[in-house]
């Protein structure tokens, strides 16, 4: 995965799989700590502790359409190499939370890349979960809501271009104001 | 385009679109929607489905194609990401692998438009002469 914004489109389908109906993102970038965090939380089936144990372990996975599970592994690593760490916690029933932290300055972390795309097409494509994006730095704060989206769109398709450009240019816009 | 400050001003273009919508013959039938299902597992994403997504979303639109495009798992198919299913209304669905920008361009143009097969389809459904 080139970016942190891969991740997330990736990680989010851990999270609809294990039909959570809420899904938090939060991404913070602090200079002063140059840190840099990834966390995503979800209130899906979650995991007992031995599916836990055995999620970063890349021969293991709940699908059954092929032997790998590379989606965790592959963030843990990147976290790792970039003098960062991985976290993840599970309890059954409650969900489950993927922390991922990096050296902001470290050379080998992903960049955040097209995060408005990622967080678009998951709209899109989940049109039954609540997902939250919060964005932060250390000069402010930027939080979305599916809800609201929703809310204002009174079910008219997310895909019609200038509600696609007006929601992307939104995101852009308001994570670069605070960059 | 109007750009927008806060997601209060989604609604003014939300009602700019409904009255345009209202102007093209749209039919709530789902069944005569082109289905475009684009793989997005960690083999899609990294072997770049979201551009790929994006690209059908973008050029479907521009041809004026009604079409929904959604995402869907890991077919199983990771050799050949990015990987996307087709199906055209009452046909049985296709699914065509690495799908990059030019591969899409020609699955639109050639398959999704005028219906004709092109190079590159993973048999996943097919019968055989005595079925």
């Amino acid at each position: 995965m080139k970016t942190l914004s891969d991740h997330i489109l990736d990680i989010i389908q851990n999270s609809v799989k294990a039909e959570a109906t809420l899904i938090e993102i939060m991404v913070d970038f602090n200079k002063n700590k140059d840190l840099c965090t990834l966390k995503i939380t979800d209130n899906g089936c979650g995991m007992n502790k031995e599916t836990l144990s055995k999620a970063t372990d890349p021969f293991f996975t709940s699908r059954n359409t092929r032997k790998v599970g590379l989606g965790l592994p592959l963030l843990k690593q990147n976290a790792e190499m970039s003098n960062g760490s991985f976290i993840i916690s599970s309890e059954p029933g409650e969900g489950t939370s993927v922390e991922a932290d990096f050296q902001l300055s470290n050379i080998d972390r992903p960049e955040l890349g097209d995060v408005w795309n990622t967080i678009y097409l998951s709209l899109l494509g989940n049109e039954n979960i609540e997902l939250k994006y919060i964005h932060s730095t250390e000069k402010g704060r930027f939080e979305l809501s599916s809800n609201e989206i929703r809310e204002n769109l009174e079910g008219v398709s997310l895909q019609q271009k200038e509600i696609r450009e007006a929601i992307t240019d939104y995101i852009k816009n308001s994570i670069k104001e605070i960059q | 385009m109007s750009k927008i400050k806060s997601l209060s001003d989604l609604k003014k273009i939300k009602e700019e679109v409904q009255s345009k919508m209202k102007l093209r013959e749209n039919s709530d039938n789902p069944e005569q929607f082109v289905q475009v299902k684009v793989g997005m597992a960690t083999c899609g994403i990294a072997s770049g489905a979201k551009d790929t997504m994006k690209f059908f979303i973008e050029e479907l639109e521009l041809q004026a194609v009604d079409a929904v495009v959604t995402q869907t798992g890991c077919m199983g198919y990771c050799y050949a990401e990015p990987t996307v299913e087709v199906i055209l209304p009452g046909k049985e669905p296709v699914v065509f692998g690495y799908v990059n920008k030019n591969k899409a361009e020609e699955i639109i143009d050639t398959y999704i438009k005028k219906g004709k097969l092109v190079d590159g389809i993973i048999p996943i459904s097919f019968k055989t002469i005595d079925e």
